[in-house]
């Protein structure tokens, strides 16, 4: 006789996690299935992790977590092929607890967070896929394993099956995700010893710094690249949407190894050992490509549910806090005994009360915009690089002198009727 | 048929890096798993039990993450498993190791006699294969090592029939129960493991004993103390340099080689010893 539980979370993500920690601390019977060898194994994050959502799951969690280093300086780099322009922000507010955010390493993070499940109470079985829901009278019932004997029961299925959720577009949740909707990042750990880390980011121990590159870091298309440290490696890497990488042919490892020898680039991860080579899908359609969340017996959260804010480089505090609210919803639920879709559509509602999707309204024309109009990245980055060596070589030409030949050239080159219309969509996509 | 396995946490030796100053283990590097003999052993318990019956206990020592290993062992079909962990099992050889085991299968016996004891052939990280046979010498049962095939068993005359690998061929013998068997990889596959199998493993707590759980022990024969094994050096072996590639056509490679091999003929010339 197959098991019946209250709730199934498949995938143990932040996710999933969050979700089943929820679910058992308010005494729910949680079975968490994750497809990779242990939690983490099959994860993929640039690897920054934010505060406040896994406070209000864990407090003060930073003092047991597996975490590599507070973030203490942003960087933004504006990258040409022989220069940037670079601005941050570095701040000791951010070196003292409870510190902003920290870069982590998945693998280790994840096996950490999905113990914290199992402490209060949620079983968890790894190495086991999900092959699809079982559906009966129209209500999600429980699931069907690849292993023997496979089926297993609950009044909720929690979809945290990540990315390319099979599970959800079997529901008709979602068509097939279109290329423009997904990022394809690629990203190495290369083992550092902690002095040169220290060294080359003007670091103390137990200081981080993470540095964002856009322009020529993907050669121009919709994307951005990231050099993150880590305690004794850094975490480098390089996303552009799907559709661009077709459109110009690039190969993802050809972009990586482009990014590691760029001349800005090079010096800071020179001498580093490749530790570990990782690839992965971003959800990145925003707000249009989120799907139905909520369904009869059944819940979708965190990347299943394409909840990424891509300018920001939010991801897994947004996975968390849907895990979060999906688990408020399923006790409410269990509550009334009305596994409904009605009923659980309070976690949609949740959801888009909260800063997810509100964050995601905000930016949701940003993505098309940049890539229907790539004159963002691929003239005004050089553009400004150019008129920033201009501006900043001392040559006896006055100050003013250049500044009115930068402006001319930028409208030269692109009109300033258009200069103008450029400015305002970008500002429009972004408000 | 009360069946017992014996099973080790080991780490990963396929992706463990060795420390090149001391030569030993970084044990850091690499994930502890259950020693890959043992799983087919456990297995082998599996298969053995759906033709008869009974019950199938595994037991382990190590440290308390060694938890881990019984409830992989419950995955692959166990009922129930035993942890011996204790400071005063630290630090133990195979001998001091052989005799902590043989005073836990005591007490187990005590509980439900016990009819056979499988262990793996030997464990990845010490490669001795002496705890099994070590085992079976301490409770005076007959050691079948190199199995490949439990071919029958019989319940009624407590025997068993044992294909064994030997260096040329195999042979088959009988032997009486209780008896202890070492086995090989190729005596079976692992099975996927059945979706319920999983959630009994993840719900399972493993029997915890400690040293005070066991009777009649002779403190003096346990871990550190009761191990005379002295390592006197540990090295790693030097890699074997590059293989040379010879080219052209067929005759010529062949003359080359004769070339080589006329070189080094002391190589394989056996010299008499008279």
């Amino acid at each position: 006789m197959p098991e019946k539980f209250d709730v199934i979370v498949v995938g143990a993500g932040p996710a999933g996690t969050a979700c089943a920690l929820t679910c058992a601390r308010n005494g729910l019977n949680v079975l968490l299935i994750e497809r990779g060898e242990y939690p983490g194994a099959k994860n993929v994050m640039g690897g920054v992790l934010y505060r406040q959502q896994l406070e209000d799951l864990i407090p003060e969690f930073w003092k047991e977590a597996p975490l590599e280093r507070p973030v203490i300086e942003q960087r933004f780099w504006m990258m040409d092929k022989e220069s940037v322009i670079s601005f941050g922000y570095k701040g000791l507010e951010w070196a003292v607890e409870p510190y902003n955010n920290f870069t982590v390493l998945r693998a280790k993070f994840d096996q950490w967070f999905a113990q914290k499940a199992v402490e209060a109470g949620a079983l968890l079985i790894n190495e086991t896929v999900v092959t699809e829901c079982l559906v009966e009278n129209g209500k999600v019932v429980g699931v069907r394993t690849d292993r023997p004997d496979g089926e297993v029961f609950a009044d909720v299925v929690v979809l945290a099956d990540g990315v390319n959720s099979l599970l959800s577009k079997q529901l008709g949740f979602h068509k097939e995700f279109r290329p423009d909707e997904v990022a394809l990042t690629v990203m190495e750990v290369i083992n550092l010893p902690k002095d040169k880390i220290n060294d080359r980011f003007n670091l103390e121990d137990n200081q981080g710094c993470t540095i964002e590159i856009f322009g020529d870091s993907t050669k121009g298309n919709l994307g951005t690249a990231f050099l993150y440290t880590n305690k004794e490696s850094l975490n480098i890497g390089v996303g552009t949407t799907l559709s661009s990488m077709i459109k110009a042919k690039l190969k993802p490892y050809e972009l990586l190894d482009y990014l590691k020898n760029h001349p800005m680039v090079k010096p800071l991860v020179a001498g580093g050992e490749s530790a570990e080579y990782l690839a992965h899908l971003i959800p990145e359609g925003g707000l249009r490509s989120v799907p139905k969340v909520a369904g009869n017996g059944v819940v979708v959260v965190g990347d299943a549910a394409q909840l990424v804010n891509a300018i920001h480089r939010e991801g897994s505090n947004m996975a968390m806090h849907s895990g979060l609210l999906a688990a408020e919803a399923v006790i409410e639920a269990k509550k009334r005994g009305d596994f409904s879709e009605t009923s659980l559509n309070s976690y949609r509602e949740a959801l888009y009360n909260s800063f997810i999707i509100k964050d995601l309204e905000k930016y949701k024309d940003a993505a098309h915009t940049f890539e229907k109009y790539p004159q963002y990245f691929k003239e005004y980055l050089p553009m400004m690089n150019r008129a920033a060596s201009k501006f900043f070589t001392v040559d006896g030409t006055p100050k003013r002198d250049k500044q009115k030949e930068i402006i001319k050239s930028v409208t030269a080159e692109r009109g300033t009727l258009r200069v103008i219309q450029d400015l305002y969509r970008a500002w429009k996509a972004v408000k | 048929m009360h069946i017992v396995v014996c099973v080790k946490q080991v780490p990963d030796t396929k992706i463990i890096k060795i420390n090149p100053k001391t030569n030993t283990l970084d044990r850091r590097s690499a994930p502890a798993i259950l020693n890959p003999y043992d799983a087919h052993a456990v297995q082998e318990a599996v298969k053995i039990k759906r033709k008869t019956g009974g019950t199938i206990t595994v037991l382990s020592m190590g440290p308390p993450q060694a938890t881990a290993v019984i409830k992989k062992s419950i995955e692959i079909g166990a009922d129930r498993g035993v942890l011996l962990t204790d400071r005063a099992f630290a630090g133990a050889d195979t001998l001091a190791t052989s005799y902590a085991l043989s005073k836990a299968l005591e007490r187990i016996n005590m509980d439900l006699p016990i009819d056979l004891v499988i262990c793996g052939k030997h464990a990845i990280d010490g490669d001795t294969g002496q705890v099994g046979p070590g085992i079976a010498r301490r409770m005076d049962i007959p050691p079948i090592t190199s199995v490949i095939e439990v071919t029958e068993v019989n319940q009624e005359e407590k025997t068993v029939l044992i294909k064994r690998k030997l260096t040329s061929g195999y042979e088959l013998i009988q032997s009486e129960m209780p008896c202890l068997l070492t086995v090989e990889k190729e005596i079976n596959d692992i099975e996927y493991s059945p979706m319920p199998n999983m959630i009994k493993a993840a719900r399972y707590e493993p029997i915890i004993w400690s040293v005070n759980d066991l009777e009649n022990v002779d403190r003096t024969q346990l871990g550190l103390k009761g191990s005379p094994t002295i390592v006197g050096k540990m090295f790693t072996p030097p890699r074997p340099e590059g293989g040379k590639k010879l080219e052209g056509s067929v005759s010529e490679q062949v003359s080359q080689l004769m070339e080589i091999l006329m070189e080094k003929k002391d190589l394989f010339t056996l010299t008499s010893s008279r």
